[in-house]
């Protein structure tokens, strides 16, 4: 008797909707077996990580805050995903989006610059992000350049120019030379939604990016073009869709929500621009995207999920000296469960005996 | 003089791990597997051989544990993307994220300490030799290592059967299985080996390159060998042209940095990675029409019968 994989006839529908949970399930197993490794309480760990975040306001206010670049991010790049274009630098479109709107910030701090200043410093984020975004994405079309490795290295550089800008011409002259811009003025801030609180118009904006990425998946050619891409290149070349069309659109999507991303967290819960303003976002969007299985809805949720592994594991490390590394193990071990559970969307184990194969074979 | 020498012998020394790298990466991918996971790979190992250096003082001990953790990580790599047939990119970020974590998770308890940095070959009046004696006789084990492993490789790939068998598998895997050759097996071990090659280039970093381990100190190197990989067109040779090549401009742009020239260290830094862009798009640019790259890379093989 031997195990073997084999392609399913039909896409099982079951296992799709009930794949996430399963991962889910066994990485909170996973996690258990790592607390106990560490020495703590699996249950009580569990419990700060997943049930504490949700029971005081603040926290839950601070869960979509979190959400709010994870899930903007990764509808974008579930467009990339689904047409098979790998952007996998949306860490450093994000970075440059925050850098470029920043830039409005700073050169009107002082001024007695108009509303104009945030709407200006969003547009400049976005279309920024979009740009950089392009620059793989271009040198694949043009040049056959693994978009992969090119989109990667870009965060590298993008880090660095940041760096530079907050060390060099943008540090505030009254900031005891911390790397840190002013803090932005006024106009120049995303506003929040309830007064003292956390959550900022940013969290509708994402909102309003899922309910666009639902109809313009659902219901458009485009969406439809991206989808046949990704899934049938070959009939998508014999239906005349054009592929690198849809690479350079699908990076310049992303890009520009991952620049919007950035300079909304930049205008709104940080407030000026400094070195690690995003712990990871653009790479945690990667799993937010699988976990969400590359569907508007699905991410919402998702980015909720990832968002609270955040804000968890921030606490976690408060209150039971738990390494705030294991949040990024969670999230890793996470995405493999993900992947493999949905491997059986497509395939299943089948026993069979050494001899019918040969029978056959 | 002695300049000149010091730059060579910081830039065979920056070299090493994306030569060692890059060397495992070439065998998987040569038998048709992209794996992505080549910087999760490295820090990993970087955590776990100096772990194990600085527990056991011995710096053999240490990349032994590197070359174990790498291997141990390439093992659920291997499990996902030909045991599950899952997407061999997706896998390999997920490899990446993962060990980011863990090699944070393993090196807390060791930031901060030191040990004492792999020995280099001395041979008397040899070494002793003006300019070339250092650089030909005074190097530690890992880069005469590294280039014996990429020798090694050279010679398996193209003068024996088994590599032929290898490459066969990863040019078209469907031919490789109707002749009776268990190609995900052969790719296990592929894969395997270069999971090793990783985990001992990240442990090279904290047990020759720099006496501790700090978080996130392979920088982005893992992901320069994957592009190294696609420089070299998957072959041996100019590979060590490459990992060298990369090693004098990270190397050129430091002594840049510290001679002083007025442009901000931050774009000196950024110009390894710049160049590894730039060489990604004009190679892919001359090699237009007909591709190099194993023809079965990165697709997924389920083996019917």
């Amino acid at each position: 008797m031997q195990l073997v994989l084999e392609k399913r006839l039909e896409q099982s529908r079951t296992i799709a909707l009930v794949s996430p949970l399963i991962a889910i399930a066994l990485t909170l197993l996973t996690m258990s077996i790592l607390f106990v490794l560490l020495g703590k309480n699996p249950l009580l760990a569990l419990g700060v990580y997943f049930i504490d975040p949700l029971t005081d306001g603040y926290s839950l206010q601070e869960i979509a805050v979190k959400a709010t670049p994870l899930v903007m991010i990764a509808i974008g790049l579930s467009l990339c995903y689904l047409a098979n274009a790998w952007n996998i630098g949306a860490e450093g479109q994000l970075l440059i989006g925050a850098v470029a709107g920043s830039w409005i910030a700073v050169k009107t701090q002082g001024t007695d610059a108009g509303h104009w200043v945030l709407p200006a410093m969003l547009l400049a984020g976005a279309v920024a992000g979009a740009l950089y975004a392009l620059i793989p994405a271009l040198c694949r079309v043009k040049f056959g350049a693994s978009e992969i490795l090119t989109s990667l290295m870009l965060v590298y550089v993008a880090d660095l120019l940041l760096d530079y800008l907050v060390r060099g011409p943008w540090r505030d002259p009254a900031g005891f030379n911390f790397p840190t811009t002013a803090e932005f003025d006024p106009v120049a801030t995303v506003p929040v939604l309830i007064e003292g609180g956390r959550l900022h118009l940013g969290s509708l904006i994402a909102l309003l990016v899922v309910a666009s990425a639902f109809v313009v998946l659902g219901r458009t050619i485009m969406g439809f073009e991206i989808r046949v891409v990704g899934a049938a290149p070959r009939a998508a070349r014999f239906a005349g869709f054009n592929a690198d069309h849809l690479i350079l659109l699908t990076f310049a999507i992303s890009g520009a929500l991952a620049g919007l991303a950035g300079i909304i967290e930049v205008a709104g819960p940080i407030g000026h621009l400094q070195p690690g303003i995003s712990p990871g976002y653009g790479f945690t969007a990667i799993i937010v995207a699988f976990l969400g299985r590359l569907n508007p809805v699905g991410i919402l949720i998702a980015g909720l999920f990832l968002a609270l592994t955040f804000i968890g594991g921030e606490q976690a490390q408060i209150t039971m000296k738990i390494p705030l590394d294991v949040t990024k193990v969670f999230q890793g071990i996470l995405l493999f469960y993900v992947l493999a559970c949905d491997s059986f969307i497509l395939y299943r184990f089948r026993l069979v005996s050494r001899q019918v194969t040969h029978g056959i074979g | 003089m002695e300049l000149v020498e010091a730059i060579i012998l910081s830039v065979l020394a920056a070299s090493t791990p994306l030569l060692i790298a890059a060397t495992g990466e070439l065998v998987t991918e040569r038998c048709g597997v992209l794996n992505l996971g080549v910087e999760g790979m490295m820090i990993v190992g970087a955590a776990c051989g100096f772990g194990g250096a600085w527990a056991s003082g011995s710096i053999v001990v240490g990349a032994l544990c590197g070359v174990l953790a790498g291997t141990a990580l390439s093992l659920i790599f291997a499990l996902m993307t030909l045991v599950l047939a899952v997407n061999q990119v997706a896998t390999g970020l997920a490899l990446t994220i993962l060990g980011t974590g863990l090699s944070g998770l393993i090196g807390a308890g060791f930031v901060g300490q030191r040990i004492t940095t792999a020995p280099h070959l001395h041979i008397p009046l040899l070494t002793n030799i003006p300019l070339l004696g250092r650089i030909v006789f005074g190097e530690d084990a890992f880069v005469y290592l590294s280039l014996a492993l990429i020798i090694g490789v050279w010679w398996f790939l193209y003068r024996t059967r088994s590599g032929l068998i290898l490459r066969a598998c990863g040019d078209n895997h469907v031919s490789a299985h109707a002749l009776g050759y268990p190609v995900l097996r052969i790719r296990l071990l592929a894969v395997m080996f270069g999971g090793a090659c990783a985990g001992l280039a990240g442990a090279y970093l904290p047990l020759a390159y720099t006496p501790f381990f700090i978080p996130g100190m392979t920088a982005g190197r893992g992901w320069i060998a994957l592009a190294l990989v696609v420089f070299s067109s998957w072959r041996p040779g100019r590979l060590v042209v490459g990992a060298y090549l990369f090693g004098a401009v990270s190397i050129l742009q430091l002594h840049a940095q510290g001679a002083g020239i007025g442009i901000p260290s931050q774009f000196m830094s950024a110009l390894p990675y710049l160049a590894t862009v730039i060489v990604l798009v004009l190679l892919s640019r001359t090699r237009r029409g007909g591709s190099t790259a194993p023809a079965t890379l990165g697709t997924v093989f389920v083996p019917d019968r």
